[in-house]
């Protein structure tokens, strides 16, 4: 039984003009210590996608329609206290912003004890203290500092303290979202393999939710591309690179620019990403795509299984779209 | 050969920093935020000259002290020649008119209650060089040039309404609309959406043929600046610690900094291996700077001399410049 399943998930804002789909029609599974990366550019519903998982879509966001299954249990139907007990136990969540999820006037310590009691009663609090010293340790920050505020840490430390808060229960889904979008490239690049080595040790499974589409290629062995709420492709990491095949993902891969390669001649997509108030009709990509057809401004396309664990919302792979002129 | 279009020469820029009354009593030494210290380097017509680093390394600084935004605390600036370090008042202002600069924040950057028409036609109007239907005739213009089109409608519109990718193609159109000759881009495509990047970039890169202009580009993106550039010096704590052509400093990285920094980028490519170069510790602060190389503390190949012995700049191999006793 896979961990995670999300099955036509659909997440709405209800706004004074009008209601927008944030995330539409999304289905996925993830299993156990499998790593996903979502990636898209803002707006495009990954961080929907990301919070509704733990049921903090903020207001006026709610789940429209669609299933969430942790474990076979349907998480949606849950009332809010049961929520609270899944919720950092058995999925954590990172967020961007490490100064902003500490709180300023508590020590790094309080913060672990305080995690690890409010889900584990019967814990004391020496044995509390005891844990946040072993995870500080295996964090690379000196155990001494456990006493110190949020403010005496670098950014880069405190975004380890938020990823050790995160796994400090041993949680079976570990949701990061921009982890790293604040650090410089190489505080990022400590964090991420710092993550990917508790991750294999704990054996967690890991959502990892970027812009930067290279991190998700080199971190991730699945990934699924947003764009303007909808999941238009799903593949492996080696398959998304050798053979993109949504026109979007295509554009992206080729607005990367790649420090490997001499004399890269990068390509741009034309337009820009629709008002989500007023999405396109049909396929919301089709105003950018060079491949647009007639059924790709009328109909939207499904989601097309072209082999190998791929999956493309795009009429081009499809019987419909070929036959259309 | 090409003449220099800026030249800096032993620049610095300390920001005095803000004590309590006691401290002020008991101590008469004042601390200073080191941004920049002591850096030199010329800018050729023509030329893409990339400042990239990290957060708080100085790039921003150098960058507003090049277009005077800043005052520079010692060292010179000169603008075709001529030094521009000390002017002030009408002579400044005229000087302005030749340089501009592209700030990251679209959304800062654009005031909220003019109109884009306005806001990109304002600098005419500060220069005394057209008004009326004129002024609207070059901001038509403009606006057609960085892709904002129809113009006739961009131009009533408000920034709110807008995207970063426009906001930032508005922000380029009112860089360019004085027809200056050195742009200072600071960060100008990082707050932008990946798939709108590309089109700001090569707008640039063809106003650079078409306006003949001369970019002064800051980024802490190295990937972006590998593709825009022609020559990139990358800082570290204020300091300039390589500096070279793109090709030869991406092909031939010198400084153990270089090397870490290039060694962490992402690479959007699943199968390759990845060997990241692992550096101790982190940056630093530039309040109080190591002794000798500022880079010792975190340098993997450190010797003793380094903790003494501040390394100059020196020319490697043509055209490449290293502050580093391996060298």
């Amino acid at each position: 039984m896979p961990l995670l399943e999300i099955d036509s998930l659909t997440v709405d804002y209800r706004t004074s003009r009008g209601t927008i789909h944030a995330v539409e029609d999304v289905s996925f599974s993830l299993k156990k210590g499998e790593t996903l990366g979502l990636a898209g550019e803002s707006g495009s519903g990954k961080s929907t996608l990301g919070l509704s998982i733990i049921r903090l879509v903020p207001y006026p966001g709610f789940i429209a329609k669609g299933r969430i299954k942790i474990g076979g249990k349907d998480i949606l139907k849950l009332p809010e206290h049961e929520m609270r007990s899944i919720r950092g136990r058995k999925i954590a969540y990172i967020f961007q912003d490490p100064m902003t999820s500490l709180n300023p006037v508590k020590r790094i310590g309080e913060h672990f004890v305080e995690l690890i009691r409010t889900h584990e009663p019967n814990t004391s609090k020496e044995e509390a203290f005891e844990r946040a010293k072993d995870m500080l340790n295996n964090l690379g920050i000196l155990p001494e500092r456990i006493n110190d505020y949020p403010h005496q840490f670098s950014g880069g430390m405190r975004q380890r303290i938020m990823i050790g808060l995160a796994i400090a229960l041993n949680p079976d889904l570990v949701i990061a979202d921009e982890p790293t979008t604040a650090l410089d490239v190489i505080v990022q690049a400590k964090i991420l393999d710092l993550l990917e080595s508790l991750r294999k040790i704990y054996g967690m499974a890991l959502i990892l939710i970027s812009h930067d589409l290279s991190i998700i290629l080199e971190r991730c062995d699945k990934i699924i591309v947003m764009y303007a709420g909808h999941m238009v492709e799903y593949a492996s990491n080696t398959e998304l690179h050798r053979t993109p095949k949504h026109p979007y993902t295509q554009g992206l891969l080729q607005s990367i620019p790649n420090i490997e390669l001499a004399d890269q001649k990068l390509s741009a997509i034309p337009g820009s990403p629709p008002n989500m108030l007023n999405p396109p009709k049909g396929c919301r990509f089709w105003p950018r795509c060079s491949y647009t057809k007639k059924i790709c401004q009328v109909k939207e396309p499904p989601l097309i299984d072209v082999g190998h664990n791929h999956f493309v919302r795009c009429f081009l792979y499809s019987e419909e779209g070929v036959h259309d002129e | 050969m090409m003449s220099e279009i800026i030249k800096v020469e032993h620049l610095k820029k300390y920001f005095p920093v803000q004590k309590s009354f006691l401290e002020q009593l008991f101590t008469r030494k004042m601390s200073h935020v080191k941004a920049v210290d002591d850096i030199t380097f010329s800018i050729k017509k023509g030329e893409i000259f990339t400042l990239a680093g990290e957060s708080g390394c100085g790039k921003t600084t150098t960058g507003r002290l090049v277009v005077r935004l800043l005052k520079p605390t010692s060292g010179e600036i000169c603008f075709n020649g001529a030094d521009i370090t000390k002017l002030k008042g009408e002579k400044l202002r005229l000087l302005r008119r030749k340089m501009q600069i592209i700030f990251q924040d679209p959304y800062a950057s654009l005031n909220p209650r003019m109109s884009l028409g306005d806001a990109v036609g304002h600098p005419l109007e500060i220069h005394g060089l057209a008004k009326g239907e004129e002024k609207k005739k070059i901001v038509l213009d403009v606006f057609d040039k960085v892709g904002l089109t129809p113009p006739e409608q961009f131009i009533n519109l408000y920034p709110h309404q807008l995207s970063g990718g426009q906001r930032q193609r508005a922000a380029l159109a009112r860089s360019i609309i004085l027809k200056p000759e050195l742009i200072v881009a600071d960060e100008p495509v990082s707050m932008i959406d990946v798939s709108l990047r590309t089109t700001i970039i090569d707008l640039m890169l063809n106003f650079r043929k078409e306006l003949r202009l001369t970019y002064l580009f800051i980024t802490h993106d190295l990937a972006v600046a590998k593709y825009m550039s022609d020559r990139i010096a990358i800082m570290y704590l204020g300091k300039i610690i390589e500096m070279g052509s793109k090709q030869r400093l991406f092909l031939n990285p010198m400084h153990p900094y270089t090397q870490a920094l290039l060694s962490a980028i992402p690479v959007p490519n699943p199968e390759r291996e990845r060997k990241v170069i692992e550096l101790m510790g982190e940056v630093p602060s530039a309040i109080n700077v190591p002794s000798g190389c500022r880079f010792h503390p975190r340098c993997p190949y450190k010797k003793d001399e380094c903790t003494e012995k501040e390394p100059q700049l020196i020319e490697v191999e043509k055209e490449h410049f290293v502050a580093c006793r391996l060298y």
